[in-house]
């Protein structure tokens, strides 16, 4: 491809997505130092990470002008690791009540293991 | 088999090249430079690791009995006064943000053609990356020297802890540190004038190893540090 066909966008757009990364930086940081706690918490966290994510992918990583074949090839397999992280999720809850049920709620002894 | 080829039709290649050619199909999917298309199919492979990884650490932290240490003490710092919370991870996530940006601004200078500015842009970038694996060589050594935490134990609480801490930051780290290198390479080659007539997507594909670099710490500051 010649170079002119490259991905060429005017520098304002950049400057935008550099100034709200650190915003919602800032802002998943502030969660911890303010201290929220529960479905709160989790949410905020998970709204600024998808966020900071999708403007990454999309803006700085040219995603949002690349081709539909590019764009389905790379966006679309990574949805299979939700299978595997719901997976994973119901086994560790089944893991921790196994533990709960065959060793009980101590949780002293960690200290005398080490 | 020498008949079955024959068979087959005369215009198809035979044996291992065969392989090939059946499947390219003499036809481009992706009307993209090869370079670009390999590195995200790159990044794919990576996303499965990385995802491996913190799903591992999801399983482990869901399934102890143990306390998990509580990463926002853990990884606080004291500047002479009282300890801030998490404030060595910020800063690094700050760090590591603002290298995506000169990166960006990097890939666009490149394709302007500005020889000398996407080559300081980019170690400028490489600089800031080295940065980050400094400080999270702090990171390490405070956890390991002034906490003892290994990667079978862990005296703050659940011995997982240690493992999925070293695991993660460490591959981690050995992206951006791979990345420095990278960046450094491709920066010199630019100021040597490499790509004067071949192109500056160079620059633009070396930009996504970055910027999935960046994003992948978005993912472990989420769920590990901030979780």
């Amino acid at each position: 491809m010649a170079p002119a066909e490259g991905q060429r966008h005017p520098l304002a757009i950049y400057f935008w997505i550099w100034g709200l990364l650190f915003v919602l930086s800032t802002f998943s940081y502030m969660v911890d130092y303010i201290g929220f706690e529960g479905y709160l918490r989790w949410g905020l966290i998970l709204t600024f990470m998808f966020l900071k994510a999708g403007f990454i992918i999309a803006v700085f990583m040219h995603m949002m002008w690349e081709r539909m074949a590019l764009m389905c090839a790379i966006l679309g397999p990574p949805t299979v690791l939700l299978v595997l992280i719901g997976l994973m999720a119901v086994e560790g809850d089944y893991t921790f009540l196994t533990r709960l049920n065959f060793f009980g709620a101590d949780t002293t002894e960690f200290a005398e293991h080490h | 088999m020498a008949h079955d080829a024959t068979a087959l039709g005369a215009g198809l290649t035979p044996g291992l090249r065969g392989i090939g050619s059946d499947w390219a199909g003499d036809k481009q999917t992706f009307h993209v430079p090869w370079g670009k298309a390999m590195m995200w199919i790159f990044l794919l492979s990576d996303t499965f690791i990385f995802t491996c990884f913190l799903t591992g650490y999801m399983h482990v932290r869901a399934s102890t009995r143990i306390p998990w240490p509580n990463p926002s003490e853990v990884f606080a710092l004291s500047f002479g006064g009282e300890p801030i919370p998490l404030i060595l991870i910020a800063i690094m996530t700050f760090i590591l943000i603002t290298s995506s940006g000169t990166m960006a601004m990097a890939v666009n200078m490149g394709y302007r053609g500005h020889r000398a500015k996407t080559a300081s842009l980019m170690l400028m970038t490489a600089a800031l990356g080295a940065m980050f694996v400094g400080m999270q060589a702090f990171e390490w050594t405070k956890l390991i020297i002034d906490e003892g935490v290994r990667p079978w134990s862990n005296p703050m609480g659940a011995p997982q802890f240690g493992a999925v801490f070293f695991m993660i930051t460490g591959f981690h780290g050995l992206h951006v540190s791979i990345g420095v290198i990278y960046l450094t390479t491709v920066a010199m080659k630019v100021l040597r004038g490499d790509y004067k007539k071949r192109g500056y997507e160079i620059v633009e594909i070396t930009g996504l190893y970055w910027h999935f670099v960046d994003l992948v710490w978005v993912f472990i500051f989420a769920f590990f540090y901030l979780w």
